[in-house]
């Protein structure tokens, strides 16, 4: 049995009873969740149900207002004191989370900056790596999600596309222990998007742990390991893609996949059903 | 009767004299524009005292006139222990002042930088200083250039109040020069024009400056 289906390997992530609250709005209602090494954990759910809230709590974009979250086994965010719980530096924050990337919706790259500098100036700043170690990286790393050729480009020169494979491999660059990716298709043009699921397959292929909050249901059903189904702030259903796409009964998922269908109906009543 | 042969004469003197003009203004727009990003800093910061002290400088150094700043500065200094050359007070009072409206300026640059710029940055690890000078400072320099290199030449229109306070530049020595030589109209003319050009210089530098940052946004 290897790490990949051991349920006793010990997680990298590991969310318990995670509560967050917007003012009087609870958008997480206790979320426990385990994502453990080499895993590729999709989760899906209606707009609104607190998907992106949970992943930006777990790279503590967001301050959770209750619950824990540990990440290698280390608290997220806070020391525990007799049973309450401070908030930390922000250079502890940084250091808990130093091995997690994350990729945005928006891709977020720094527009004063070419594809290599995007990718190049935090190894040189929080890493502390030489610049001609760090540019040789960042290179390197253009050169894996397949933008050799446009290492100049300024990001407004890049298609949707290309601007989410330097963002990856800007994240990748700090050579993570765990990916998060947050809607990373839903800003870009359908025919853009096959490239940027093309190098998500091929990270999940080499092992790494991803946590993808997608609306991509033929990547969850091929590539997760686990899918999670988020519903009004509480994990509604979870299991492998057989599990939630064809045997898990709950209605609101059930619902939800019939509203998925139907928008795709098209394709299943041609012979021209695109190669997945 | 106008006299070009005194303009011919008192010349390279004038332009000397605008050497330091263009010393003393462009070194307070640069300690103003640190001051101006800490300010604009500390007034888009989380703390309240912080928010406090840079709204109090603000309303200080924009409501009081630059003319009053500099006497202020110069009969004050000496009275309270602190005894520097006229031109450093004076420079520094400028500098202070430029501050002011820079932070303001910046203020509306960095508003204008999408949050997930900065999300993306504390992602990679980089801490608050790194964020604010690799990210945040030249974006924000980029939304407003137009009015940076607007206030840079409002200083060196403004860097002519430092005469009153004995600091040579180029107002003053056109004052001197008119004096001892009865020809005010000339060489008030001529350090008009120098002044003209110095600030025509520092537009074509703000527009290349300009161009070079369209790159960026070039498809």
């Amino acid at each position: 049995m290897n790490a990949k289906t051991n349920p006793n390997a010990r997680p990298i992530i590991d969310v318990r009873g995670v509560w967050k609250r917007f003012g009087t709005v609870d958008v997480l209602k206790g979320i426990d969740l385990a994502i453990r090494k080499s895993e590729v954990t999709c989760i899906i759910g209606p707009s609104g149900s607190g998907k992106s809230t949970l992943l930006r709590c777990i790279a503590f974009l967001e301050e959770y207002s209750e619950g824990e979250i540990y990440i290698e086994g280390e608290l997220l965010g806070f020391a525990l004191e007799g049973g309450r719980r401070r908030r930390v530096s922000d250079a502890e924050v940084a250091r808990v989370r130093r091995n997690i990337g994350f990729v945005f919706q928006q891709f977020n790259l720094w527009p004063h900056m070419t594809a290599l500098e995007n990718v190049a100036m935090p190894l040189k700043l929080a890493r502390g790596i030489p610049r001609e170690d760090a540019t040789k990286r960042a290179r390197a790393m253009l050169d894996k999600v397949g933008l050799t050729n446009r290492a100049e480009a300024y990001p407004s020169q890049l298609s949707g596309g290309q601007q989410q494979r330097v963002g990856i491999a800007r994240a990748l660059a700090m050579e993570p222990h765990i990916m998060l990716f947050d809607e990373p298709t839903s800003a870009l043009d359908p025919e853009l998007v096959g490239e940027v699921l093309q190098v998500m397959r091929d990270l999940a292929s080499e092992g790494m742990t991803m946590a993808v909050v997608t609306h991509e249901m033929g990547f969850a059903a091929q590539v997760a390991d686990t899918v999670v189904f988020i519903d009004h702030g509480v994990i509604a259903a979870s299991g492998s893609p057989e599990q939630v796409f064809r045997r898990e009964e709950n209605p609101r998922l059930r619902q939800f996949l019939q509203n998925y269908f139907e928008r795709n109906v098209f394709w299943q009543t041609t012979d021209e059903v695109p190669a997945p | 009767m106008f006299n070009t042969a005194i303009i011919v004469k008192s010349l390279p003197m004038l332009l000397e004299a605008s050497v330091w003009t263009v010393v003393y203004s462009l070194t307070s727009v640069a300690i103003g524009f640190c001051i101006g990003t800490l300010m604009c800093a500390a007034g888009l910061s989380q703390s309240r005292p912080m928010r406090a002290l840079a709204a109090f400088y603000v309303s200080f150094f924009r409501g009081v006139p630059l003319l009053v700043q500099l006497l202020i500065s110069y009969y004050c200094l000496p009275l309270i222990g602190v005894n520097v050359p006229s031109s450093v007070a004076a420079v520094g009072t400028l500098a202070l002042c430029t501050g002011a409206y820079i932070a303001e300026i910046l203020r509306g640059g960095f508003l204008g930088i999408p949050a997930g710029l900065i999300e993306a940055a504390r992602m990679v690890g980089l801490n608050r200083v790194q964020i604010l000078t690799r990210i945040e400072v030249p974006m924000a320099v980029r939304f407003t250039l137009p009015s940076l290199v607007n206030e840079t030449t409002m200083m060196v229109k403004a860097s002519s109040l430092i005469s009153v306070v004995g600091v040579l530049e180029l107002t003053r020595l056109a004052q001197n020069i008119a004096t001892s030589t009865f020809q005010p109209l000339e060489i008030y003319l001529t350090a008009g024009a120098i002044y003209f050009l110095i600030n025509g210089a520092i537009t074509l530098a703000g527009d290349f400056a300009e161009s070079r940052f369209r790159v960026e946004k070039a498809r």
